[in-house]
């Protein structure tokens, strides 16, 4: 028998088996199940009424209002009071609203957990695998029967394994190692695998920016990015978990004879600060190579972009400079969190005095809701995870995914830009 | 509880995706109407002939593309017995076992022609090529999810497990 990965182990685990492997069909219980406001109680709460009603764990249940807080239309206010209305009757205990951004406050509340099996109505529910937990996106209908029944079918996916050996090159951010890889397996080339990120960059690496990585393999089509746990994920979640609940935690590792379909090595010192051009982020080329294209907006947020480490780097570029008066340059911290560290750190002085304007903690204008919306025909540079046609605004609207560094820098001229020369 | 499903077979190839089952032209006007239209641009027969039953037999990464619901619909409308498929695009298997359509994936479809009598024993992973008469084994689908493939999907499997539960309990 050989060995296993983590996505293995945590699946047997949660499904009662010993020995799973990959194309194997189990039911299994996510130990956490997580609603957002477009996908959540609104999708299932006339279904669930006429299944009878019952949740069967409503402990393991978490609802997070993000995409719409705060509202910008009336439907996306009523859609809030609906989802606050709905966690309070089902007393959900674990609800939260206008905090940030789901998967941010998911990590931040410590309800994502090494080990185990995570659950949410929104695909960008992989980021959790940042923190060793096998966590997935799923259906509203799906979620649906996770909440009468505790538990839902999983096919157990082949893992790809993918190294960063080396030390990250200046003007170099998590966000340029996942668009590499994306550009490397695009077309859907990590469809319904498990990835498992390791190597010396990845150890050296904070968690913050881990976290960017795992967020977008499902760019790729990828159902978990996972990140075995070390040191720095257990500080990571210690300060944040319930007292007691660190101590009965159960991590998974992958064993060293592990079964990858497929492994791939990188040596970091030769990635290059890199761009996903519209409307694809497999669509990714070296950022020297479109540079000078002009610009109407600039954009940090979101759970791929929007993180203290992120705004840390735009600021570092932003220190002593000003923001183009071709351009705008909008910043939403990805939690209420994020906001109050960046603020206590005078993060947010710098990027004030830069010229860029500061919003409300959550999804922002990254799906398009509000707070920065594109026009027709306009070009944004953004350090968000998607740049699908008419994802920020106008059909016609031109989104560039690139890292914080590199937006920062496209923000002083007001161009596309690569950071490095910035950078002494 | 064990399921056989015999049918016809009409052959695919590899990579047919849900915009052949569900062509977006179409799909803004109802099931009957895209269900005629299904698979067509590969089979121009196909909708016209395809007789309640009738099972699709293709190669690999059947159902990629969007993760389109009406694929799955179109061929449920149709009346489509069961597809069999080296192997499936991971949304395409979750909907069509949500959805209630038989789905099975075997690394031998090449043996099995056209037109020819199959039946699928998929709690077994077997089928049973009754014109070549060869048997070919599969992949095993566990019985829980035969169990919601037979009642039609996951919402009426929760409901005949829950709703009857229920009722039976008062
Ligand atoms: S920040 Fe963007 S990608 Fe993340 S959950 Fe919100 S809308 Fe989705």
């Amino acid at each position: 028998m050989s060995g296993k990965t983590i996505s293995e182990k945590i699946l047997a685990r949660q499904s009662g088996n010993s020995n799973l492997s990959p194309g194997d069909i189990v039911w299994a219980q996510p130990n956490v199940a997580m609603m957002d406001d477009p996908l959540g109680p609104k999708m299932i709460e006339h279904e669930l009424r006429r299944l009878g009603n019952q949740i069967k764990f409503p402990e393991r249940i978490v609802v997070i209002s993000d995409h719409c807080a705060p509202p910008s239309t009336i439907l996306q206010a009523d859609l809030l009071t609906l989802t606050r209305n709905w966690a309070k009757e089902y007393q959900i205990t674990r609800f939260h609203e206008y905090e940030g951004i789901c998967h941010q406050v998911m990590v931040e509340k410590g309800y994502v957990r090494p080990g185990e099996l995570t659950v949410g109505t929104d695909s960008h529910t992989v980021m959790g695998g940042a923190l060793g937990s096998f966590s997935t996106g799923i259906g509203s209908t799906e979620m649906l029967g996770v909440l009468i029944t505790g538990e839902m079918w999983f096919k157990v996916p082949e893992t790809i394994q993918i190294k960063f050996d080396g030390t990250l090159p200046d003007g170099v951010m998590a966000k340029d190692l996942i668009l590499r890889v994306l550009g490397d397996f695009g077309n859907g080339g990590l469809t319904y695998r498990a990835i498992e990120f390791s190597g010396s960059t990845i150890d050296e690496m904070e968690v913050d920016q881990r976290l960017c990585l795992s967020n977008m393999t499902v760019e790729g089509g990828a159902k978990a990015g996972l990140i075995q746990p070390d040191l720095k994920t257990f500080d990571y979640i210690k300060t944040k978990m319930e007292p007691g609940n660190f101590e009965s935690l159960e991590p998974a590792y992958p064993d060293v004879d592990a079964n990858y379909c497929e492994s791939k090595r990188y040596q970091t010192e030769e990635i290059r600060p890199l761009i996903a051009l519209p409307h694809n982020p497999e669509n990714v080329a070296p950022i020297e190579e479109v540079e000078k294209v002009e610009l109407d907006q600039a954009y940090i947020g979101s759970c791929a972009g929007g993180r203290l480490s992120d705004l840390v780097a735009a600021a570092l570029i932003l220190k002593g400079r000003k923001v183009s008066s071709s351009i705008r340059m909008i910043v939403c911290p990805a939690s209420r969190t994020v906001y109050q560290q960046a603020l206590k750190q005078r993060i947010l002085d710098i990027l004030y005095e830069s010229g860029a304007i500061i919003t409300a903690a959550g999804c922002g204008a990254c799906g398009g809701g509000h707070s920065g919306v594109l026009g027709a025909n306009e070009r944004c540079i953004s350090s968000t995870n998607r740049n699908f046609k008419g994802r920020m605004g106008d059909p016609s609207s031109m989104v560039y995914l690139a890292s914080p560094l590199s937006v920062a820098a496209s923000a002083v001229t007001g161009k596309i830009t690569d950071p490095r020369i910035f950078l002494d | 509880m064990e399921t056989v499903i015999r049918g016809r077979v009409w052959k695919f190839g590899d990579n047919i995706d849900t915009g052949q089952m569900a062509i977006g032209q179409y799909t803004r006007q109802g099931v009957e109407v895209y269900a005629a239209h299904c698979l067509e641009n590969l089979r121009p027969e196909f909708p016209g002939s395809v007789k309640p039953g009738d099972i699709i037999v293709a190669g690999k990464n059947f159902g990629s593309g969007s993760s389109r619901e009406t694929a799955v619909l179109a061929l449920k409308h149709l009346r489509v017995g069961a597809v069999v498929a080296e192997f499936f695009s991971r949304l395409f298997f979750r909907n069509a076992v949500n959805l209630g359509l038989p789905v099975l994936e075997c690394t031998e479809t090449h043996r099995i022609e056209e037109a020819d009598q199959i039946e699928l024993s998929p709690i077994q992973g077997k089928i049973n090529d009754l014109t070549a008469n060869i048997t070919i084994n599969t992949q095993v689908l566990p019985e829980h999810i035969m169990k919601i493939i037979s009642a039609g999907g996951l919402v009426p499997y929760l409901e005949n497990t829950y709703i009857r539960q229920n009722e039976s309990t008062y």
